[in-house]
């Protein structure tokens, strides 16, 4: 049976927030840099290294990248909890899920650390 | 002739569902879909299905008639017909008993769960509880449902997890009695809906809406519902 255990936040709820909320950054995040990208002169090595090497552009993108983790979690919980399950696949369906959501967990994980590394190393 | 192609399965002879093809004269009227099969059943009357009323308040006859749910008794054969072919299955992502009916357990289990029932826990009054016109006029859009499930089985939330997510139809059930000034049961009605899966499988499809026969909108009540949990959490 598909249990609820591995959601993200406490409720459907907040879980719909937060997806809701992280789609809102996302959007913001992607503007700007969109913005920058077109409207802020040529992009080379130094002007992109100063811009990333502001405190409001780190935390920004900390924030973009933390929305990321969040909203392909709930995302990908809900694909899985779908389509990966015993009433789909029989048996096997809850061990393909548990897989599944493991190695999307693990990947998100590096993806975040990485990605602290890349902006403050 | 009609050409007809019908969703045939018997599990005490058939190995596995078949479609079967067969000819209708319909006498070169536009029929309903009920009179359809009525004809079919007197050429064969193994063929099975489900009706009542024949005239849309019972909910019996909910088919998939060229792809898209609806009642048979209430939806002439022009309306579905694609390709000079009429298409008849069972509502989908319930099992099949035999031929074009289904076992509707699950969509009962997922109604009883919302207590589609006034709760009150105030003292009777002498008569009755009074109701404003206003209050009253929340109800419509949400009492008419007659529970055919067109709209839970054309859901793909529904299909996937029929055993959790309650579904358009149980979740218009819920909002009926969430909306309703007599019931005082409020605040225990929406905890049992804030999981995961009760009322956030939905995803906004619609499909309910499109194939509701009584022309209501669950995925509207859904979001009242959604908008009522937004509230009691913040
Ligand atoms: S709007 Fe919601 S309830 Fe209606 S069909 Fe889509 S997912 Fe199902
Ligand atoms: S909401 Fe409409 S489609 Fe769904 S069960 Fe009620 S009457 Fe049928
Ligand atoms: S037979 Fe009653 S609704 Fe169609």
């Amino acid at each position: 049976m598909v249990t609820a255990v591995t959601n993200f936040g406490r409720s459907g709820l907040s879980d719909w927030l937060i997806q809701r909320i992280t789609a809102l950054v996302l959007l913001a995040y992607m503007l700007v840099l969109g913005g920058i990208v077109l409207f802020g002169g040529e992009v080379t090595y130094e002007s992109w290294r100063g811009l990333f090497s502001q405190t409001w552009m780190r935390i920004f993108t900390l924030a973009a990248m933390l929305s990321i983790a969040a909203h392909a979690w709930i995302g990908l919980w809900a694909v899985s909890t779908d389509y990966l399950t015993e009433r789909l696949m029989g048996p096997k369906g809850n061990v393909l899920r548990l897989i599944f959501q493991a190695v999307v967990v693990a990947a998100l994980f590096v993806y975040v650390v990485w990605g602290i590394q890349i902006l403050w190393g | 002739m009609l050409q007809v192609s019908l969703y045939r399965y018997n599990p005490e002879t058939d190995e596995a569902p078949y479609m079967q093809d067969v000819q209708v004269d319909t006498g070169g009227k536009d029929l309903m879909v009920l009179d359809v099969l009525e004809l079919l059943k007197a050429q064969d009357p193994t063929l099975t299905y489900r009706r009542s009323c024949r005239e849309g308040v019972c909910g019996s006859d909910g088919l998939n008639m060229n792809g898209k749910n609806g009642l048979a008794c209430i939806t002439p054969i022009s309306e579905v017909i694609r390709g000079g072919k009429l298409v008849l299955r069972p509502l989908p992502g319930l099992p099949v008993i035999r031929d074009l009916v289904v076992d509707m357990s699950l969509f009962y289990k997922q109604y009883e769960k919302v207590r589609p029932y006034l709760i009150n826990d105030e003292p009777e009054p002498a008569i009755e509880r009074l109701q404003s016109p206003e209050d009253r006029a929340k109800l419509d859009g949400l009492y008419e449902c007659i529970l055919c499930a067109c709209c839970s089985t054309a859901c793909p939330s529904f299909w996937w997890n029929p055993d959790r997510f309650i579904g358009p139809s149980g979740l218009l059930q819920a909002y009926r009695f969430l909306a309703d000034s007599r019931d005082t049961a409020t605040e225990s009605r929406l905890a049992e809906l804030d999981d995961p899966f009760s009322v956030f499988r939905c995803h906004g499809i619609q499909n309910c809406v499109s194939v509701c026969p009584k022309g209501l909108n669950p995925t509207r009540a859904i979001g009242h519902i959604r908008g009522m949990l937004l509230k009691r959490a913040s």
